[in-house]
């Protein structure tokens, strides 16, 4: 008792420690916080170079950089580390810092298993890239060449690497339960005298219902995947139809966790547009409170209609209609959260720095994406775009502005307060415009690809599907290497010089909350008087 | 400022405009191909209503939005109204809002849902057509229940197939036009997905299921799709064609096939003894077509995935243990069971994977053998 006393007061006079020790020993959540955020930059690049290796790939018909095993292999990866590397620990990283200054609290409620969550992922991500290399060593095994929906019977074809993923899969769930519990601890016994929960900040909101989803499905997936481990190496026959299993039983597992996955993605970034559009339209958000229920809306319906992934299995006709309806249903809590912001820029006065330039991007192109689900979501169509480059397009013009672009918004909304500098608004400006049309390029000829009859997951195609991909391919590339430009925005700031001003407490005229009584950068240790709010 | 704001505007309109061809342009390829049938017209029906409100709904967003941010912005001198949320319109929204949504979600699903109950019942009807589709790493089997005829598909290889690689078979699925015809899909081995556009269905091939879809096509054509479910290397060769035709030439094509299918199996059964010679022949086309996307024609196999053949441990010694694993395949490996091969086949290919590339055992295998190994 005395001991923790202790080392707790020392951290107190002696402010951060220095050297490695700062960064692997840490409990401070503004260092937790960036190590989260540098690790999914790390992951985004990884994740980036794969799904531009895959691209180039397709440039043209035919098969021309690498064998249809390492192609699959790439898809793979490239999905598992943009949504358990990337999206997520970028997320957590925002939760880290933001959290504990947005509710006056001096840290997160529990500041070792903060530094565990973390350190957990280097050891994820090892795994990870293990299970991508493991195939090119003598004796390695086969590559995984199932997506990243691991179904049997194809995943137990897959040699060692499928080992190697499901011991990441795990690892990864392991770091985002405890990160969960932490946070839903932290926000609801740390916030601020007076600050009830619906005067909490939308963001503190978003990360409260994802830490739930987390704690809900990740452990079905956790299931699922031991299952397939079993059946590869036990002899079990959970999803083996010889042995009286059942291969659709791990679809449904999957997408219990996975359908709510894409809302734990999609929150956090609802919540930092839910910061961003207040600001710079100098407004207050509209209808706080139809936000949250909106959000707690999406959550349930969310977690009950994760079917609509398999509407070709063969379900009975009650089984289909009702996840169609379901799924449906979930247009009226997200249309209305795109209302609101829309609401909240009206009659605004509007300025467009980058984080809000974003989030008109995200409104726009989420909208697009949020509809071409909603046809996705009509069983006897879906017959059609399932499994084709239709529902590739649609999935990443949710993704990547839901999400992406979401987190991107909030890092140069943000940046100023981390690092006392604000960053250079003309290349800021820049990178969204290159960005947001190298996107458009690459993803939105994919609809047509689909359409058309192009399947998903093919190394190969026919001539005829040339145009759409050679367009798509040089979209990619512009969009990929536009990140390189964040990256320097990122490192310029972080980085300061004469060049760039600082940033006052209040980096933007129009923004509101406590995180913004505190200085930029803010001191090691911030709110160690709890404020009092009105 | 001002200028820049007619920046943000133009890529948006051209996005839009881009979409808004998408819809009038529908008949070059940038849409689904015409229906094949009732039920695929009516699919193809319920797409264009959802695309025509979804397209309809991002013109009202975007236009909201634009003109949003066209006006309210501060450069133009324009005060942010704090009591917008307090109006009738800001107290109400919550729930009018949600009611519009709920309107057009009506429209949709209600549209959807009687579709979906002609796509879902397959007709009762005791004459309809069964057709038994298989899917296998990586080719089509297809049985016609009620013609005792069985066809396997191939995808060509690209000298052949030309301009259609990928998109074209060695052997087609031939099907009658007026008939309701009843598939049902399963498969050998991993997950396969059925799918041709101009049937405007997609279903699922899962071992151990048996899945059903049906169809009543009314024009004739030649329709090709391929397989929709990532099933592995070679997902990407595993194209399906469809050649719908009369009944009366469906029933031609019927007797013609038959007629093959019977004189291969007097000739397998026959007590002939065959030569190495007249088996190594017939042994190199088979292999070619039916182990050489896995096991290459040269023998080599892609390792680790697939083990070559030339000079493999199995190949070269025991026949028994050759005759093993063609005859039953290995368990949690992509090498199926080749039981369904009659016993000539069997034994010509295991003669010619025991002579070529220079494995030379000079063993013969005769179908006697074949015969006794099951
Ligand atoms: C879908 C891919 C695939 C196809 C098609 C295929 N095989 Fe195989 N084959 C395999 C795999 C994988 C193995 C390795 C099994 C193992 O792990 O032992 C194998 C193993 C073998 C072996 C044993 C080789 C050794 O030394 O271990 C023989 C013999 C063989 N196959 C014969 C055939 C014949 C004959 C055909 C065609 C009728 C055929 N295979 C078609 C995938 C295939
Ligand atoms: C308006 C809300 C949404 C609806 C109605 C919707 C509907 C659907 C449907 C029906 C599918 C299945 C398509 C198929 O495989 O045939 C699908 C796929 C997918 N969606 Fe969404 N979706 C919505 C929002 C999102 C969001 C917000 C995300 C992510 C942030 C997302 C990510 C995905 C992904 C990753 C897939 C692909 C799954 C796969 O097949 O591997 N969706 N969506
Ligand atoms: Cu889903
Ligand atoms: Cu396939």
């Amino acid at each position: 008792m005395t001991t923790t006393t202790m080392s707790h007061d020392e951290a107190h006079h002696h402010g951060a420690p220095t050297g490695w020790r700062r960064w692997l020993y840490s409990t401070n959540h503004k260092d937790i916080g960036t190590l989260y955020l540098l690790f999914a930059l790390t992951m985004l690049f990884l994740g980036g170079a794969s799904a531009m290796l895959i691209r180039a790939e397709l440039f043209q018909p035919g098969i021309q950089l690498i064998d249809p095993d390492l192609y699959n292999n790439l898809v793979t990866n490239h999905a598992l580390l943009m949504i358990f590397g990337a999206v997520m620990p970028a997320a957590a990283g925002l939760a880290n810092w933001m959290i504990p200054l947005m509710i006056g609290a001096p840290d997160m409620a529990l500041p070792r298993m903060n530094n565990l969550s973390f350190w957990i992922l280097p050891a994820a991500a090892t795994m990870l890239i293990l299970s991508f290399v493991v195939p090119f060593f003598p004796g390695g095994g086969t590559q995984i060449n199932t997506g990243w929906t691991i179904y049997p019977p194809l995943s137990v074809q897959v040699g060692m690497s499928m080992d190697f993923l499901i011991f990441a899969i795990h690892l990864l769930g392991i770091s985002s339960i405890l990160a969960s519990i932490n946070i839903i601890v932290t926000l609801l016994n740390m916030r601020a005298p007076g600050m009830t929960l619906m005067k909490m900040p939308m963001f503190c909101w978003t990360w409260l219902v994802t830490a739930f989803l987390l704690i809900l499905v990740v452990p079905v997936l956790a299931g699922g995947v031991t299952m397939l481990l079993f059946d590869r190496h036990f002899g079990t026959s959970f999803f083996d139809a010889a042995g009286g299993g059942d291969p659709v039983l791990f679809q449904h597992l999957f997408w219990f966790f996975g359908h709510p996955e894409v809302y734990i993605l999609l929150l956090p970034s609802i919540g930092v547009l839910s910061h961003v559009i207040p600001t710079f339209a100098r407004k207050p958000l509209f209808g706080y409170r139809s936000m949250v229920g909106a959000m707690l809306a999406v959550a349930t319906i969310g977690m009950v209609v994760w079917a609509h992934h398999q509407y070709t299995i063969g379900m009975s006709l009650g089984a289909v209609t009702y996840f169609m309806v379901g799924t449906i249903l979930i247009s009226i809590p997200v249309g209305l959260m795109v209302f609101n912001f829309i609401a909240t820029m009206w009659r605004g006065a509007m300025t467009f720095e980058t984080p809000m330039l974003f989030a008109i991007g995200i409104i726009l192109m989420f909208t697009f994406g949020g509809l071409s689900g909603v046809m996705l979501a009509v069983v006897p169509a879906d017959m059609q775009y399932h499994d084709s480059m239709f529902v590739v397009a649609h999935f990443h013009y949710v993704l990547m502005p839901g999400a992406v672009f979401g987190l991107f918004a909030g890092v140069f909304y943000w940046l100023p307060k981390w690092t006392g500098n604000m960053y250079n608004e003309r290349l800021g400006k820049i990178f969204f415009w290159i960005n947001v049309i190298g996107f458009n390029i690459t993803f939105f000829p994919q609809h047509f690809l689909g359409l058309a009859g192009m399947p998903r997951r093919i190394i190969d195609y026919n001539v005829m599907f040339t145009e759409f991909n050679v367009m798509s391919s040089i979209g990619a590339m512009i969009f990929g290497l536009s990140h390189l430009l964040f990256l320097y925005i990122v490192i310029q700031t972080i980085r300061g010089g004469r060049s760039l001003k600082k940033s006052e407490n209040k980096s933007w005229e129009g923004a509101k909350g406590l995180e913004w009584e505190v200085g930029s950068p803010p001191a090691f240790h911030t709110w160690e008087t709890a404020p009092q709010i009105k | 400022m001002c200028f820049k704001s007619i920046y943000t505007i133009k890529p948006l309109l051209l996005i839009l405009g881009v979409l808004l061809l998408g819809t009038a342009q529908a008949e070059y390829g940038i849409n689904f191909p015409e229906p094949a049938g009732k039920v695929a017209r009516d699919i193809y029906d319920i797409h264009m209503l959802t695309m025509q409100i979804a397209t309809f709904l991002l013109i009202i967003v975007f236009s909201i939005v634009l003109y949003s941010v066209y006006f309210h912005r501060k450069s133009r001198g324009y005060q942010a109204d704090q009591n917008f949320h307090n109006t009738w319109f800001g107290h109400w929204s919550w729930v009018i809002v949600p009611a519009l949504v709920l309107g057009v979600d009506f429209t949709i699903a209600h549209g959807a849902n009687t579709v979906l109950k002609t796509v879902w019942d397959v007709p009762k009807e005791k004459d309809i057509m069964d057709l038994k589709v298989t899917g296998h790493q990586w080719w089509w089997e297809f049985d016609y229940l009620d013609h005792g005829i069985k066809i396997e598909s191939r995808a060509l290889t690209e000298d052949k197939a030309g301009d259609l690689y990928l998109r074209d078979v060695d052997n087609r699925l031939v099907l009658p036009t007026g008939t309701k015809i009843r598939f049902l899909h399963t498969s050998a081995d991993v997950n396969h997905a059925f799918w041709v556009p101009e049937l405007a269905f997609k279903k699922d091939a899962i071992a151990g299921y048996v899945t059903e879809t049906w169809i009543e096509m009314d024009r004739e054509g030649v329709f090709r799709g391929q397989c929709a479910e990532l099933c592995g290397t070679w997902h990407s060769r595993m194209p399906i064609v469809v050649e719908a035709v009369s009944p009366e030439k469906f029933a031609e094509w019927v007797g013609k096939e038959k007629a093959v299918e019977e004189a291969a199996a007097a000739e397998a059964s026959s007590e002939k003894s065959w030569s190495k010679e007249e088996l190594m022949a017939k042994g190199e086309a088979l292999f070619n077509t039916k182990c050489a996307a896995c096991h290459q024609i040269n023998g080599t196999g892609l390792p680790p995935a697939f083990p070559p053949l030339k000079g493999s441990p199995i190949a070269t010694g025991a026949i028994v243990d050759h005759l093993k694993i063609v005859l039953n395949g290995k368990e949690g490996t992509a090498m199926q069971s080749w039981s369904s091969l009659n016993d000539l086949e069997i034994a010509a290919i295991i003669t010619y994977e025991r002579n070529a590339w220079g494995n030379d055992t000079g063993d013969v295998i005769q179908p006697a053998d074949v015969k006794n190994a099951r």
